[in-house]
């Protein structure tokens, strides 16, 4: 492919992708996310190449691996265009039923969704209620690409968002969007996005970086990966224009190691938008240089911490370190450093293509756009979920979740994974938002959202996500390595019926000094789940007690 | 493995103090293990004291310093799998392997794992053999799968 000079040549390059495209031409698409990988996706897809080939209809019907399609339990997942016909668990034995019926523009009726309870079929994707009650501005396009692709991409208007930041837009310009827009950061924090830029645009120093947080370290949390593995050239966009806003002439890509169709997807990505000049020297003509590289966690849950995977991309151990001078200031190498989460940057081309107030016409009060959620536990339909913050919990866990499994009843809700919080599931009409669930003590972190039933036994949970965190901690800070083993003692003592009097005085006590005495999140915030299910189920911590006294 | 694949991806990285993480998982995937001369070949071609490789060598979990089984099983022990059993499963496999999560068995058969969060939390409980997921994992099909890589 050749380089492209202008932006005018992205458009033209564009117009040719689409010429060469026939939208009513039926295409099926598997998906090929992490779940219905773990499903044997892999295997319908080779049955539908054969198949395709068996039946000669390999010039009448398109076909395609794509990232994932967001209803993982259900998987494999196949979905028909045009009208996105939603096939569910299709195993290799359905396919030569799939591929006549796409070539015919029928439905394969038996694969089709029904209603559990009511049995009520629903063919197209607007229809599954999982579906019906999202909003899929990030994740919506997933299903419509090959992600090893850039040509896919490019015909569903990618790239045309940094176009115009290049061609139409000074970096001011681009920066001042993204902060009316009020873009806040969806790695778990939520800080403004666009005041992180502008610290970074501002430092003193002429070298600047920018990085995409791809750890995903949070338990549960499964959204960035689909994300970056389903449409990395959008996430590599939000962070070319970010670049450019902040004046940086190198990115990062952090990810995790152990996920291998994830690597491949990025560095294919990579290597495709240098080829057409979307990285490199003079990029589209504007003047404006930058590249990207690509870094792998090596497996610990600390190095998702800013300052800690700042270390390890520096080629070190990832320990935090203080920060009373921000990363933004002086990051990796000490040069100021903008690291955003993978979701915050998939963010950024919908900004500038359609506008700030496009965005903030999105969502509650404080929390604009939309969030990705990992939805699982005990919940009858699982996957990843888009939808506009301040959307009630129960439209969630309910609506699009379907439920508890079994005929159980909830118990609670479980939010942002070892660092998290629980609430009851009687606050189940409270809105998904950074600021309101925070108050009620289980922040959403990245969006990871587990639901709990009835059987659910929450002093062994509390005890579990500590002997996760005890395992994770770098070791660096006394209070965070000794008191949260202390605190692990005590949980596991009160789990095993040896729990003692006071045992919740010293659990009080050992969770205030982690808090304040720890450098990073790791540590301040190892106790927030114990906080939070301290709050809001201690009866059944201090009958664990009791309980364990009166054996004796 | 062959030395001279080690050494071709050590020999990438020469003179680069700053790729210590990447020559070193490069190592990892393709030998499965990190012997203690070849990091000091790595120490000498990235111009890094050895105690440097050796820090990370250590630090993070996916380096192994020990040789380690033909086949490596990853139990997950995330918070979905947990929450649906995950703890039976780990269980199970520990009993069918004889093993502890790190540990290799003494003919290097297998090697055992927690592992959390892998990711495909909708299919949970997971076990996970050589890259290749097996979703809603109960303790009794797992042997039948761990059997196949008898």
């Amino acid at each position: 492919m050749p380089r492209l000079q202008t932006t005018a040549e992205l458009e033209t390059l564009r117009a040719e992708i689409l010429a060469a495209r026939d939208p009513a031409k039926p295409c099926i698409a598997v998906c090929g996310g992490a779940a219905c990988d773990g499903l044997d996706s892999a295997v319908v897809a080779t049955a539908l190449a054969a198949e395709l080939k068996n039946q000669g209809v390999e010039s009448k019907v398109d076909f395609r691996v794509t990232g994932c399609h967001g209803y993982c339990n259900k998987g494999p997942n196949v979905l028909v265009g045009p009208g996105d016909i939603c096939y569910f668990e299709v195993k290799p034995e359905d396919v030569p039923e799939v591929v006549a019926s796409a070539a015919k523009g029928e439905v394969v009726d038996r694969l089709v969704y029904r209603d559990p309870v009511s049995g009520e079929k629903a063919v197209h994707m607007s229809e599954v209620p999982f579906y019906k009650h999202q909003m899929r501005i990030l994740t919506g396009d997933i299903p419509r690409i090959d992600p090893t692709r850039i040509d896919d991409y490019i015909a569903v208007g990618g790239y045309g968002a940094l176009a115009k930041a290049l061609s139409k837009m000074s970096s001011d310009q681009v920066l001042q969007e993204v902060k009316k827009a009020n873009l806040r950061g969806r790695g778990g924090g939520g800080f403004p996005a666009g005041l992180k830029w502008e610290t970074t645009k501002n430092a003193p120093e002429k070298t600047k970086y920018v990085i995409v947080n791809g750890h995903e370290g949070e338990s549960a949390a499964f959204m960035d990966r689909a994300m970056l593995t389903g449409n990395p050239h959008k996430v590599l966009e939000g962070l070319i224009i970010g670049a450019y806003a902040i004046g940086a002439q190198q990115g990062y890509i952090y990810t995790r190691h152990d996920s291998p169709s994830m690597a491949k997807h990025i560095t294919a990505a990579l290597e495709q938008a240098k080829e057409l000049g979307l990285l490199g020297k003079n990029i589209l003509g504007s003047g404006f240089d930058f590249e990207v590289e690509l870094h792998f966690d090596v497996g610990i849950f600390v190095s998702g911490e800013s300052s800690a995977l700042m270390r390890s991309i520096e080629g070190n151990a990832p320990e935090p370190r203080p920060k009373y001078i921000r990363t933004s200031v002086s990051g990796i190498w000490d040069k100021p450093s903008n690291l955003n989460n993978v979701e915050t940057w998939a963010n950024v081309p919908e900004i500038i293509n359609r506008g700030a107030d496009w965005f903030t016409s999105i969502g509650s009060e404080k929390s604009k756009g939309t969030k990705l959620v990992s939805l699982s536990g005990h919940v009858v339909n699982s996957g990843v979920v888009e939808v506009p913050m301040g959307t009630p919990l129960r439209t969630i866990v309910f609506d699009i979740g379907g439920g508890v499994p079994g005929g159980k009843l909830p118990k609670a809700i479980h939010f942002g994974g070892a660092m998290g919080g629980s609430v009851p599931i009687s606050m189940i009409d409270a809105p998904l938002d950074f600021d309101g669930m925070s108050k009620l003590g289980a922040p959403i972190g990245a969006g990871g959202l587990l639901v709990m039933d009835e059987d659910t036994d929450m002093v062994e949970i509390a005890r579990y996500l500590l002997d996760f965190l005890v395992k994770e901690s770098c070791g660096k800070c006394v209070p965070c390595r000794e008191g949260m083993y202390q605190m692990l003692k005590i949980l596991t003592n009160i789990v095993e019926g040896r729990g003692r009097k006071f045992d919740l005085e010293r659990l009080a006590d050992l969770t205030e000094v982690t808090s304040l005495g720890s450098l990073c999140a790791l540590g301040k915030t190892s106790s927030d789940p114990l906080k939070s299910m301290l709050r809001y189920f201690k009866p059944e911590f201090e009958a664990r007690i009791a309980a364990g006294s009166e054996a004796k | 493995m062959s030395e001279q694949k080690i050494a071709g991806i050590i020999e990438k990285y020469r003179g680069r103090p700053g790729a210590v993480i990447h020559a070193l998982t490069e190592i990892q995937h393709a030998n499965h293990w990190l012997p203690r001369e070849v990091m000091h070949k790595v120490a000498d071609a990235l111009e890094v004291p050895f105690s440097q490789v050796m820090q990370i060598a250590s630090f993070y979990k996916t380096f192994s310093l020990a040789p380690r089984g033909q086949h490596e099983v990853h139990v997950c022990t995330g918070m979905t799998c947990h929450l649906r059993g995950g703890a039976r499963l780990m269980a199970k496999v520990e009993e069918i392997t004889g093993l502890k999560p790190g540990e290799t068995d003494t003919e290097a058969k297998f090697s055992l794992e927690a592992g959390s969060c892998l990711g495909s939390c909708s299919i949970g409980p997971e076990l996970i053999v050589d890259g290749k997921h097996y979703g809603r994992m109960t303790p009794e099909r797992a042997a039948d799968v761990l059997k196949q890589y008898d």
